[in-house]
């Protein structure tokens, strides 16, 4: 599960108090706020990219609060994608596998499980410039999965992507919940994309977390 | 009504024309500048007399003595300005105004007052100390230090300004997947800023290259020693072999070209 307790976080001038919520294990939360609302400051402090004034992080019953980034297990999918330029597909989605040290042929095998699932074999070997929103969209997708971490956070996947490639990848986000198992705190100020993916909707209004 | 609103228009279509060729008299001024001194050089010399003026042993000293410690400068500027641009780009901490701006004092102090204060540096007692164990003042590291003390705040601008443009987003997700703060920046930072660091490299061997009033009054104008170009043409001028001075001039010229191209190469307009 996800669990906001109590969090109080500033980012430069804007703060924000008081932040609950729970998301149950296996569960697709969806987090929707205006812009600016501070939706991205909840999400940077639960991947621990921003120190908490007070206020705890839970994931899967483990208080993460006081750790780093790399030791949260969150698979994390940033609006702008932010694909590692100077390496191919490949190596994106390898990289954390290649962190925790695992043997060639067993990152090549998950390298490839992925590619086949979410459809991005053929890009393989190219490099992240040149690829389409939705093409770099799968790959930032498959990066996060590759080290089949229990929580996943997206922060406007949708955002920024054409009519047809939007539907396209907010099919591929349902099978993602269905076949990762994962917890997923999915951040977006799109109703229909909350209506078509989420289980729990909370609303970030006026600096306070509300069930919708 | 509407031949007067053409009339207006076709006023401001004519306004237009004054204003851009206005803008093209005043810039095609300053580039003929630049290109009539350029052919003045040119003309004032016969590429054999060049090639004469490069054989006389002082003048291919010289030659040596900059292109060695131009690399020199360039690489020890660049092993500086990274972490330094990656600080000042990614942190915030008390005191980071006054910081930056210390930075950029060396690109706005008068040349001959770095040379100066480099001077009374090492005569201070940590200066002496420092000459006791390898000899600076009027020796070839001075050379190196009274052009790595300009170029190298060139090359800090440049690669601060390379990791402001590289979002710091990507080194944020490589820490969610597993990396420490300095294996992000190794693995993900540092590989995207390479173009950054080689136009930092090319920048600041093109400006160790063009130093000259810190080099004259920390390192003086002795012949195989510590004479590097500007040196070379600053001395024959002195003594009236004005040819002279016009050979390494140009020799001077034909590798800044090549500076210039490198660094367009690079993409330095993205970076600065």
């Amino acid at each position: 599960m996800i669990a906001i307790e109590d969090l109080c976080v500033r980012a430069g001038t804007f703060r924000l108090t008081g932040i609950t919520f729970e998301i149950p294990t296996g569960k697709h939360g969806v987090l929707m706020g205006k812009t600016g609302s501070g939706k991205t400051t909840i999400l940077e402090a639960l991947c621990g990219l921003r120190n908490p004034e007070s206020g705890r992080v839970v994931l899967m019953d483990r208080d993460v609060t006081a750790l780093p980034p790399a030791l949260r297990g969150v698979g994390y999918v940033p609006q702008d994608r932010a694909l590692f330029q100077t390496m191919t597909v490949a190596e994106n989605v390898g990289f954390a596998l290649e962190l925790r040290k695992l043997n060639r042929p067993e990152i090549d095998a998950r390298v490839r499980e992925l590619a086949g699932w979410l459809g991005i074999e053929k890009l393989l070997e190219r490099l992240p410039r040149g690829l389409s929103g939705g093409e770099a969209q799968r790959v930032a997708l498959a990066r996060a999965l590759a080290a089949r971490p229990d929580v996943l956070v997206f922060d406007e996947p949708l955002s920024a992507l054409d009519e047809d490639t939007r539907a396209e990848i907010c099919e591929l986000l349902a099978r993602v919940r269905e076949h990762s198992n994962a917890t997923i705190l999915h951040v977006t100020h799109s109703k229909s994309e909350a209506a078509r993916l989420a289980d729990v909707i909370f609303m970030l209004k006026d600096g306070a977390v509300a069930l919708a | 009504m509407e031949k007067k609103s053409a009339n207006s228009i076709s006023a401001s279509n004519a306004s237009d024309r004054v204003f851009i060729a206005g803008l093209a008299l005043i810039g095609g001024l300053y580039l003929f500048l630049i290109l009539a001194m350029l052919a003045a050089d040119a003309s004032f010399t016969t590429p054999w007399r060049i090639w004469e003026a490069l054989g006389s042993p002082e003048i291919r000293y010289s030659i040596k003595l900059s292109l060695i410690s131009c690399s020199l400068t360039s690489l020890l500027s660049v092993w500086v300005a990274v972490p330094i641009g990656y600080v000042m780009s990614r942190f915030e901490f008390p005191g980071k105004p006054v910081i930056d701006a210390i930075l950029d004092i060396p690109i706005v102090l008068p040349p001959l007052v770095v040379g100066l204060s480099l001077l009374i540096l090492f005569q201070t007692a940590p200066g002496r100390f420092v000459e006791r164990l390898v000899p600076v003042t009027y020796a070839i590291p001075s050379v190196v230090l009274a052009q790595f003390s300009v170029a190298c705040a060139f090359a800090v601008r440049t690669m601060r300004g390379t990791f402001d443009q590289i979002s710091p987003r990507s080194e944020q997700v490589a820490m969610t997947l597993g990396c420490s703060r300095a294996q992000a920046f190794w693995r993900v930072a540092l590989p995207e800023s390479q173009r950054g660091i080689l136009t930092a490299a090319t920048l600041a061997w093109a400006r160790s290259l063009g130093e000259f009033g810190p080099i004259l009054v920390f390192s003086g104008a002795t012949r195989f020693k510590t004479e590097v170009l500007p040196t070379t043409v600053f001395l024959e001028l002195s003594v009236g072999r004005l040819e002279s001075a016009v050979a390494v001039s140009l020799l001077m010229v034909a590798a800044a070209a090549a500076v210039l191209m490198l660094v367009r190469f690079f993409g330095a307009s993205r970076t600065i």
